[in-house]
């Protein structure tokens, strides 16, 4: 025995047993794996611009297809308001933000079905897996945010009835927040849908119906008092709202509401998170 | 020196078929015996696990009730025909899976290698595999910096590191992750079956990394079916049978019990005959045939490299003719392989004479190579009439010796190897 491999703490003695606390989240090794979850981010990157010709440009495509076809079918057809600021940028705002929020709601909630073969075969903390999901999302999103704040410059040079404010300090709370909601959910449906399958069809249909039940493609101004608090419950609501506020100086926005989406999201990611670890255990089996 | 790994009573549940269907009932029930405290209804259900049988339950228990200690230093292999639980016993070694049932204590920095270039994406080139993969088997990528010259030399494709793996060719895909995996420094080593891959030089340096690799006081676990690399390697080993341990121990031993749970209905390797079983013709009664190996007893494993001897007892029951025993000897899949008789050999001394005969018959080491072989015994009166024909009388396993390591594993084409002698003149 000339060289017991080194080891920087203590020999660490693990119990692998039938039950776990659904207390017990080890978050801690999550940090133990920090570098694999940068490394699964660059594979991701890495892995979009080799494949493709145009490789990040494509990110730029996505909102910009869907701010004209916005513009035509909500702006032009539905004659819907825009609180008086022009279409474009009204749609642009709203669809950026909401484009973060649903790619790491869909992305994450694929994380089971998806990833079955390597966590099959290895293990690693599983939460890693939709961690790097959200922050290549993050990446995606920085894009698709410069993209918007270059429309925004741009119209704000030609004088356009735009009002840039203070509200945009709150931008890195707003981020926090919609990550924290769609990997919650995301991890929530993902687990779901490793004992019912069907779920795995009912995710990008929710989707849709929760942008509709946002103020995504109409001022939250419009609806009639009487429902507001309909569409004040969907969490992202506040936040989308808060974005028009600080980016376009429109909407309509209370503290309250965003403490009650934060406090939302710290509820479904912690309940997502406790799910998400009592079928890691197992889930390999079934799929 | 104490125990890295404790496994108690570990048991591991599957549920057989398409999963998806019947699961909401399930999962009703089992709510419901939960908030009334009771014990998982589904828990006690379940056959062990035989695919030949058809059980009537939807649950089947992989792993029942496995108990074992691995020490520090300690090479274990785990042998059992497909289907056993071996990779199962890994997945929950490893933390893949959980147990339904029972516990296991590990004590140190475990890594496991159930499948050589897990998380490879084909895409990337093989300097950001070689990173991902790393990562994936748990080490820092600090660990990996250091080591990167290191792995690139073991696996010998410099020239393509900087290519994307979707160019390989698939040995060379294969080096390179078996090359990150053999990099890994973990205190406890698990690994699945990854020597199948490759050709017999990768082969042959992936064995003595893991000698290396055990040479440096870590623990290995391993699971394979060349037999003759797990005898080099293992100092113990635990043999698995539908999902329980049959054997635990000695190397030898263990591939014989391996070897035997492979079904072979009710053969044996010693064999008596008496009372129900007796055989016995007018001229003679047959008593017993055995194989064994020189200065063992009948039973014991019979390696390559020992001197084998059969025996065959006979009561002659008549005077004035001569009884001769003449042996076929087959190979696993039934061809002749030779036939041995005594009537060319010059014992004479049961010449008309009636009372028990022993014959041995003594055969050279390393004439058989590691097999199965099975016997047909004649006895021929007289030098010319066959008085008795016993198809399949008894089989036996011959093993592998050890090697020495960087010698070649594979399995020889022939079942026996002549040692004819060789000459060499020289002729200038
Ligand atoms: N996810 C699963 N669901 C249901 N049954 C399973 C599952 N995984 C394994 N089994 C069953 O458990 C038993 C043990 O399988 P395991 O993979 O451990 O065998 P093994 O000893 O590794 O065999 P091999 O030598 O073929 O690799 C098999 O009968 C297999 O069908
Ligand atoms: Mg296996």
């Amino acid at each position: 025995m000339n060289s017991i491999p080194e080891s920087k703490t203590l020999p660490t003695t693990e119990v692998i047993s039938s039950k776990s606390h659904w207390w017990d989240l080890r978050l801690n090794e999550i940090w133990q794996y920090r570098d694999l979850l940068f490394l699964f981010v660059r594979r991701d990157f890495v892995s979009v611009y080799k494949q493709t010709l145009l490789g990040p440009l494509w990110f730029l495509i996505q909102p910009v297809m869907a701010t004209l076809v916005f513009s035509i079918i909500f702006g032009k057809v539905a004659a819907l308001p825009t609180d008086g600021r022009p279409m474009v940028v009204f749609y642009l705002v709203g669809i950026t933000a909401w484009t973060y929020f649903a790619d790491c709601l869909n992305k994450t909630s694929k994380t089971f079905t998806e990833n079955a073969h390597i966590f099959g075969k290895v293990y690693f903390p599983r939460l890693i897996m939709p961690l790097s999901i959200v922050i290549s999302c993050l990446i995606k999103f920085a894009i698709q945010f410069i993209l918007m704040l270059a429309v925004l410059v741009f119209y704000v040079y030609r004088e356009a009835n735009i009002d840039l404010n203070a509200m945009i300090l709150l931008t890195p709370l707003l981020i926090i927040i919609m990550a924290g909601l769609g990997l919650g959910f995301g991890i929530l449906i993902s687990s779901l849908t490793t004992r019912y399958r069907d779920l795995q069809f009912l995710i990008q249909f929710g989707v849709q119906m929760l942008m509709y039940a946002a103020p995504v493609v109409y001022p939250l101004s419009m609806v009639p008092e009487k429902y507001r608090w309909a569409i004040l419950a969907n969490p992202m609501t506040s936040v989308i709202e808060t974005f028009k506020i600080g980016y376009l100086g429109v909407g309509t926005m209370e503290f309250s509401h965003l403490a009650y989406s934060f406090v939302f999201m710290l509820v479904i990611l912690l309940v997502g998170i406790i799910v998400f670890h009592k079928v890691e255990r197992n889930f390999v089996d079934t799929i | 020196m104490s125990a890295v790994i404790k496994v108690q009573n570990i048991w591991k549940q599957y549920r057989l078929g398409q999963v998806g269907t019947g699961t909401i009932a399930d999962d009703i029930t089992r709510w419901l015996a939960n908030v009334r405290g009771k014990e998982d209804p589904f828990i006690n259900l379940g056959d062990t696990n035989e695919q030949n049988k058809t059980g009537n339950s939807r649950y089947v228990w992989a792993l029942n009730n496995i108990n074992f200690e691995v020490k520090q230093g300690e090479i274990i292999g785990i042998i059992g025909k497909n289907g056993a639980g071996k990779s199962t016993l890994l997945k929950l070694l490893s933390k893949i899976t959980s147990p339904t049932k029972g516990e296991i204590t590990i004590t140190g920095r475990l890594a496991s290698l159930l499948e050589v270039g897990t998380g490879f994406h084909p895409d990337l080139t093989g300097r950001e595999n070689t990173f991902l993969n790393g990562a994936i088997l748990g080490m820092t990528k600090k660990e990996v910096k250091t080591k990167f010259d290191e792995i690139v030399a073991f696996s010998g494709i410099e020239r393509y590191i900087d290519s994307p793996v979707k160019r390989y060719s698939s040995g060379m895909y294969v080096r390179l992750a078996f090359a990150v995996a053999a990099h890994l420094e973990p205190e406890i080593l698990i690994i699945d079956e990854v020597l199948a891959v490759g050709d017999a030089e990768f082969q042959k340096k992936c064995l003595g990394k893991l000698q290396d690799v055990a040479n440096e006081g870590r623990t290995v676990i391993f699971v394979s079916h060349n037999l003759a690399a797990i005898k080099t390697l293992c100092s113990r080993c635990i043999v698995l049978t539908n999902g329980h341990i049959s054997y635990e121990g000695d190397v030898d031993i263990s591939v014989v019990n391996y070897l035997k749970a492979d079904g072979f209905g009710g053969l044996k390797e010693y064999k008596v005959f008496d009372g129900q079983s007796s055989i016995s013709i007018p001229e003679c009664d047959l008593l017993s045939v055995g194989v064994k190996a020189k200065e063992k007893h009948f039973g014991d494993p019979i390696r390559m490299d020992e001197e084998v001897e059969l025996v065959i007892k006979y009561k002659k029951k008549i005077r004035n003719c001569t009884l001769d025993v003449t042996i076929q000897v087959k190979d696993s899949s039934g061809n002749y392989l030779f036939v041995c008789s005594s009537a060319r050999s010059t014992i004479e001394s049961n010449m008309g004479r009636i009372g028990v005969y022993e014959y041995t018959l003594e055969i050279d080491s390393n004439f058989f190579n590691p097999d199965t072989f099975y016997i047909n015994l004649l006895v021929v009166k007289d030098k010319k009439t066959t008085c008795l024909r016993q198809e399949d009388v008894i089989f036996f396993h011959i093993l592998d010796k050890e090697r020495v390591l960087g010698e070649w594993m594979g399995k020889s084409a022939a079942p026996l190897f002549l040692n004819f002698p060789w000459r060499a003149d020289s002729k200038n």
